[in-house]
């Protein structure tokens, strides 16, 4: 074979292996290492697996916020104002987390029915909400109440 | 009146950059002199135009001109000066005007500095800037308006910048950032235009490789920067969250340090040829998938301006078309440029091979991490998202499988070297870095292999650069001498790699022995970190220029002495209510000491309490500003001028006879 093209094949070949194990390596970490988003409507249906990590969105429901006093832990539901979700969490919230605001918790699922948080996201601002929270309302069909609606 | 001029100038921008796509492309074409020697004054052109336009906004910030849309939503009159001056790009058009600004000085710095070029290259490098120009001012013009009036209705103060970005990081992120990522715009257009003129070669990578280095390490310190500006701004302590929109920034970087790699080897020996212009097109084309993503606002993230259907489908379009166009015409073009010249596999061009396989990956591997949840959505899939878990168990090894080659780098020779001379250079760096890896560990808390193996990692690189500077300035009987022999771009080099040792180390020493701690505390009360004793003396209310806050006031005291003196704020801002986080930190170069403040416990006066020790931090940031340094240095370098000066002997007219030629 010409040296030009017995070295290409060997390249060709190098490249193939390397790739092969990137695409293990790939393959490997997105077992385990993604998680899916849950508007709390399915969730309260039984239909996001329960111990496995997964995300919730939603508005977080007025007056549900309780701090414990002792510790960091707190509890807050989320709604998508078809069902909410009681969730847990231990640790410091983000400034933007507020009742009646938007947030998304990712956590695992416990078999009572709470969502355990590991980490706690917040809209970043007042005119920005996360694009799952806007779809799941939608989706959800319910509105949010209006101010004038008697809801305070 | 003022944002008007501005408008007009933007208008009358487009209407420059469409003659400076048009005008030189064509004389380059039917090889009219005249048509081609417009392009310098086009550009310089542009870039007046731009900059005016640009110098409007700013004034209408700063002028709090609240009649003017932008400025009513993303400033405020009790902002500092300097933060209305930011604001400019502290939002979605203000930024495209900013990345418009940018592009337009590029493009003048290239009719400037490029008149080695033969006429012809310059013209359809210039060409196709004004191409890339076009599509941003037309983006600008149409769908993000910068300029648009609230009228009537002037409200009378504005609802104020987000307070994330009321800080000086965001003086100079974004800025170097865009200078980098835009950048590359020039490496593109110089592939570009090679494929066009169909010849690509030394002189082709010479022109080419300086810009690719400056845009590159500008690029590393606007990242470096993001990461910096994380830590201290958002209050986690965290430097790195392989957000989409971090990703969108290290894609270019990964695939740019593989094309300043393979220009490498381009100029040096003619390889790789039309590898390295589809690494220049693939570098660029990450730019603006970069700038898609960000600005579609179809990601969650901080930097998500706005969501607005219309502006995602143009900068789709606009990248479909920039790709598609640019990998057909590679199609067409590459078998005329490719190389037919052989190595030797144990040689630098194996390794600068190593180098592109590994970052090339690399880029890929982000990439998909990134597009998944784009896809799986798109496909009706569900709502994923791929968290740091994916991205480190991918990048890490790779990067640990990058450095034994990268040590070989520096002491290997082009075209053909020997095993058993890396082994004779090399056997010393190896045994120190093992000796390093085995007993500087022990100096620390406990033994741990992963900050073992950084370090026996860095060492190698260390060892391997230091060994080669030795090697090449004892060829000269006095070593002052010697240093100086040595030319910038392998200072360039030596920087770069320092640099990249340094940030290894770093990252790894701080993600294995950093503490965390979040705790409730009381003023009085107290608490050890890591022999650190921080005491929580006392809490009251500060006012700034536009905001409120609590501040907390520690003291870190270590064997009885006093460390340190820390203020963390929580602030409220008064002119949209927002809260923000304002961590306190002690910075040194062994470890930062970080305290943030969460929000108020109980009635007793307790607050959540942030507390961080983060050891060696500082050493990437450091790192990457070595990476950038070295850069910078590389231009220095005298090829790049002793061309220029060799040029102008030659007759202008020439150039344009022997296109490519030099």
């Amino acid at each position: 074979m010409h040296p030009l093209r017995k070295q290409r094949l060997y390249l060709v070949l190098f490249l193939v292996l390397f790739s092969s194990i990137a695409i293990g390596l790939v393959a490997y970490a997105l077992r385990g290492n993604i998680n899916l988003f849950y508007p709390p409507a399915e969730v309260a249906a039984g239909k996001a697996p329960l111990g496995q990590p997964i995300r919730v969105g939603g508005m977080v429901v007025d007056g549900s916020v309780q701090r414990s006093d002792d510790s960091l832990e707190v509890r807050f539901e989320l709604t998508d104002y078809a069902a909410t979700v009681p969730v847990v969490y231990t640790g410091i919230l983000p400034d933007l987390f507020g009742e009646g605001q938007g947030a998304v918790a990712s956590g695992r699922l416990r078999p009572d029915g709470v969502l355990e948080a590991s980490e706690v996201l917040a809209k970043h601002d007042e005119k920005y909400m996360p694009p799952e929270v806007a779809e799941a309302l939608k989706r959800s069909g319910a509105q949010p109440p209006q101010p004038e609606g008697g809801a305070q | 009146m003022i944002p008007e001029v501005g408008h007009f100038s933007l208008i009358l921008a487009l209407g420059l950059a469409l003659c400076l796509m048009l005008v030189p492309a064509w004389g380059a074409w039917r090889r009219n002199v005249g048509a081609m020697a417009l392009a310098p004054g086009l550009a310089i052109g542009l870039m007046v135009f731009v900059a005016i336009s640009f110098a409007c906004l700013a004034a209408a910030f700063l002028q709090d001109d609240f009649s003017v849309a932008l400025v009513a939503n993303h400033s405020n009159s009790l902002l500092p000066s300097i933060y209305k001056f930011c604001a400019v790009w502290g939002n979605h058009e203000g930024s495209l005007l900013l990345w418009v600004l940018i592009l337009s000085l590029w493009t003048a710095a290239v009719a400037v500095f490029s008149s080695q070029l033969p006429m012809i290259v310059l013209a359809r490098v210039l060409a196709v800037m004004g191409a890339i120009a076009v599509g941003f001012l037309a983006f600008s013009l149409f769908t993000s308006n910068p300029f648009a009036r609230l009228l009537p209705g002037i409200p009378a103060d504005g609802s104020d910048l987000n307070p994330l970005l009321q800080d000086p990081g965001l003086v100079i992120h974004p800025p170097l950032l865009y200078t980098g990522y835009v950048g590359f715009s020039v490496a593109f257009a110089f592939a570009i235009a090679a494929l066009l003129g169909g010849r690509l070669d030394a002189a082709w990578a010479r022109w080419s490789r300086p810009w690719t280095n400056v845009a590159w390490a500008f690029l590393s310190l606007g990242i470096m920067l993001g990461s910096w500006w994380a830590y201290y701004e958002l209050g986690w302590g965290g430097w790195w969250f392989w957000d989409p929109v971090e990703n969108a920034s290290f894609m270019p970087w990964l695939a740019g340090t593989a094309l300043v790699h393979s220009l490498a080897a381009t100029e040096k020996r003619g390889l790789f040829k039309s590898w390295t212009v589809l690494l220049a097109i693939f570098a660029f084309s990450l730019s603006l998938l970069g700038t898609f993503m960000v600005r579609s606002g179809v990601l969650t993230s901080v930097h998500a301006f706005a969501t607005d259907p219309a502006r995602g489908m143009f900068i789709l379009a606009f990248l479909a078309l920039v790709i598609g166009s640019s990998l057909t015409l590679y199609a067409l073009r590459a078998p005329a440029v490719s190389s037919r010249v052989v190595f030797e596999w144990v040689s630098r061009e194996s390794l600068l091979l190593v180098n592109n396989i590994v970052f090339l990956v690399a880029t890929l591997t982000v990439l998909f991490g990134t597009l998944f949840p784009l896809i799986m959505d798109a496909l009706g899939e569900g709502k994923y998202s791929v968290g740091p878990p994916y991205f480190n168990a991918v990048f890490v090894p790779l990067m640990a499988l990058l450095v034994p080659f990268m040590g070989l780098g520096p002491v290997s020779r082009w075209k053909r070297d020997y095993l058993p001379r890396w082994q004779k250079e090399l056997l010393l760096p190896a045994a120190v870095a093992v000796g390093c890896a085995v007993t500087l560990p022990l100096l620390g808390a406990e033994f741990n292999i992963w900050v073992s193996l950084a370090v026996l990692l860095s060492a190698w690189l260390f060892m391997g650069l230091a060994r080669d500077l030795v090697q090449r300035v004892r060829q000269v009987d006095r070593v002052g001498r010697g240093l100086r022999r040595l030319a910038p771009s392998y200072w360039g080099m030596l920087l770069a790699h320092l640099g990249f040792a340094a940030s290894l180390l770093g990252i790894v020493v701080t993600s294995q022995f950093s503490i965390e701690h979040d705790l409730k505390m009381s003023p009085g009360q107290s608490e050890t970190l890591a022999g650190y004793e921080f005491r929580f003396v006392e809490l009251k209310d500060v006012r700034g220029p536009n905001y409120l806050a609590s501040e907390a006031h520690f003291t870190v005291t270590r064997e009885g002495r006093q460390v340190a003196d820390l203020r963390p704020q929580k602030r409220r801002y008064l002119a949209g209510g927002s809260v923000m986080t304002e961590a306190a930190i002690d910075p040194g170069l062994f470890r930062d000491l970080y305290v943030a403040m969460g929000e108020p416990v109980g009635d007793s006066g307790a607050w959540a309490i942030r507390l961080h020790y983060k050891p060696m931090v500082r050493w990437m940031w450091l790192g990457a500003i070595l990476m950038a340094l070295g850069g910078f240095t590389t231009v220095a370098d005298k090829r790049y001028r002793a061309q220029r000066a060799a040029r102008a002997a030659v007759g202008a007219k020439e150039g344009v006879a022997h296109a490519g030629a030099a």
